[in-house]
């Protein structure tokens, strides 16, 4: 029997990537610091560490705490500042054979638009995934992403300066997904991305203090995982554009939930640190179960869930 | 400061390796001794480097947990570790003969001056590990090395780790055994016997309040320090910034990363009021 290698290849609007795995903002640093234990070529593509206009020092430590089959985070966006990244960082990881993403965030709508505009100019740069999980100054310190009017002027500043492919990184505490995604979508998303983390935290009853210094934090890997494909599920059911699916992701079967769910591509965060070749790993998986299952081109399996058993 | 601020960059010779279990044992009532065979690692290893472990399979634990490299042995290297949470608990039950995913060596590790210096080792507790390693490979130069541990059942049994040239000087917190008192105390005396003036430098791992009053101590006679830190760790290669330690004010930054510019550093370029 002829044997066909299956067409991973995705399209995410105008943006292609060669496989549907990428490495998730905030995970992989600026792909560099994996460099020497994943082959950075065969990953599908790389969102960088979350970029803001100026550099940022992040929160006071405990930084991180693990908790029941997850992890919570209060890092505080730390961040060399995008013209660092372009300058020093950017070179190193354009060598490289693989989609470039740029995560950025900002407290202001302004620094949307500016982020954008300084990002603009720069090749080696193949779309923009816009963190819309942080606190808006203007709005008290309200999140960006959970209202859909403030989402959907986040994504038209950003789109206005913009030639590049937008994605819109959503927020899972929200009340209604789908209310964000068609708002996002409404204002011109090429895409969107779900989820960031859960926020959570976690105390140490003995002192009675918080294990994060942050008090709350945001919370990754495998325990958020059925919010995630839920979440991912709704959103794909609610708007036309791709959705880049996370959460959780271990190994390939999870990636494939995702996928059946109506995602066209998806993230692999928190397994990176686990398990550096966590990405490839996942490719590899996918490709296997393709071929076991006959499965031509993976995006013939995106959203393709059989509501009955 | 007396030696060349060395903030490395990414360790050339790292790996993910499954190491083999040679051997696993208790050595006290809370600190056990593994043996970990791979070659690259133990061959590139050099004292105060550490492996981040994959203690098992699944997701509990969800993270690796880092352990210093406490000595090296032909293709095998050494952990070793206290049991104080999950983690540890479950390495416990890992059998000789077993494999675990390991990931190094990581971290910068201790200079060690050239010049003929004394060499003052100071451990705290489980602190010894990375310092066992350091006056291992010391050999037969001079050095001093204080430990210091709660109490007598606690005390670390060097010699069933590795062969050291000299003995320990040891203190426990309730006087069991050794000098009666912090291992502070043991500096602060060997400080005097060496006399002012005499060059020396200090090693030290321990509980951060030990490693404060060491660092005071340092500061105070202008003795260079090269403290190895703990933090709490996602991936050990730089990339989740969850271990930051704070900088002493004047380094032109807030924070430093444990893991990749770390985990040792000179006392002088952390800010030991905020640690």
């Amino acid at each position: 029997m002829e044997h066909h290698q299956p067409d991973l290849r995705v399209r995410l609007g105008t943006l292609e990537l060669k496989n549907p795995v990428i490495a998730a903002s905030g995970t992989f640093g600026y792909g560099e610091e994996y460099a020497s234990l994943v082959d950075l070529n065969q990953i599908g593509a790389i969102v960088v560490k979350g970029l803001s206009l100026k550099p940022k020092s992040g929160n006071p430590p405990p930084r991180i705490v693990e908790t029941n089959g997850g992890m919570l985070n209060a890092i505080g966006l730390a961040n060399v500042g995008v013209e660092t990244f372009i300058r020093e960082k950017l070179p190193a990881l354009r060598k490289y054979d693989t989609r470039i993403i740029a995560n950025i965030y900002g407290h202001h709508i302004d620094e949307y638009g500016e982020l954008a505009s300084m990002l603009k100019g720069v090749e080696s740069i193949s779309a923009l995934e816009v963190n819309i999980s942080c606190p808006n100054v203007e709005c008290g310190g309200m999140v960006f992403g959970v209202d859909p009017d403030v989402s959907a002027r986040v994504t038209e500043r950003v789109l206005k300066n913009t030639d590049k492919p937008v994605i819109m990184k959503l927020t899972p505490n929200v009340t209604d997904i789908r209310v964000i995604a068609r708002a996002v979508e409404s204002a011109g998303a090429h895409a969107i991305s779900l989820i960031n983390t859960l926020t959570g935290m976690a105390i140490d009853v003995d002192s009675r203090t918080p294990k994060l210094a942050n008090i709350y934090g945001g919370l990754s890997g495998p325990a958020i995982r059925p919010v995630a494909v839920f979440m991912v599920y709704q959103a794909a059911s609610s708007v036309r554009i791709p959705v880049i699916g996370m959460g959780g992701i271990m190994d390939a079967r999870d990636a494939l939930e995702f996928i059946i769910a109506g995602a066209s591509a998806v993230q692999v965060g928190t397994a990176n640190f686990v398990s550096p070749a966590a990405t490839l790993d996942v490719l590899d998986g996918i490709r296997g179960y393709c071929e076991k299952h006959g499965v031509g081109r993976i995006e013939d399996i995106v959203g393709s869930l059989k509501k009955s058993h | 400061m007396l030696f060349k601020r060395c903030v490395l960059g990414y360790p050339a010779l790292m790996i993910e390796d499954q190491a083999e279990v040679a051997f696993n044992r208790p050595l006290t009532s809370d600190t056990w001794l593994m043996g970990l065979r791979s070659a690259v690692i133990s061959g590139s290893a050099s004292p105060g480097q550490f492996v981040m472990v994959r203690v098992r399979k699944g997701a509990d634990p969800l993270l690796r947990r880092p352990f210093s490299i406490c000595g090296v042995e032909g293709d095998m290297f050494l952990l070793l570790y206290r049991v104080v949470g999950k983690g540890s608990e479950m390495m416990t039950g890992i059998a000789a003969g077993g494999r675990v995913s390991v990931l190094g060596p990581l971290g910068n590790g201790f200079r060690i001056p050239e010049d003929g210096r004394e060499l003052l080792l100071v451990a705290g507790g489980i602190g010894i590990a990375p310092l066992l390693f350091l006056a291992h490979r010391l050999g037969s130069r001079e050095f001093r090395f204080m430990a210091g541990f709660g109490s007598a059942d606690g005390i670390t049994p060097v010699q069933e780790v590795l062969d050291l040239s000299r003995p320990l000087q040891i203190s426990t917190d309730d006087g069991t055994k050794g000098y009666h008192g912090p291992v502070t105390d043991l500096l602060q005396g060997t400080l005097r016997d060496c006399g002012t003036g005499s060059p020396c430098s200090i090693f030290t791992c321990g509980p951060r309040g030990m490693l404060k009053s060491v660092a005071r101590i340092a500061g105070k006679d202008g003795i260079a320090c090269q403290v190895s830190m703990e933090a709490s760790m996602a991936c050990g290669l730089g990339a989740c910034l969850g271990c930051v330690v704070p900088a002493a004010p004047g380094e032109g930054r807030t924070y430093y990363h444990v893991c990749s510019e770390g985990p040792v550093f000179d006392s002088a370029m952390i800010d030991w009021a905020a640690v």
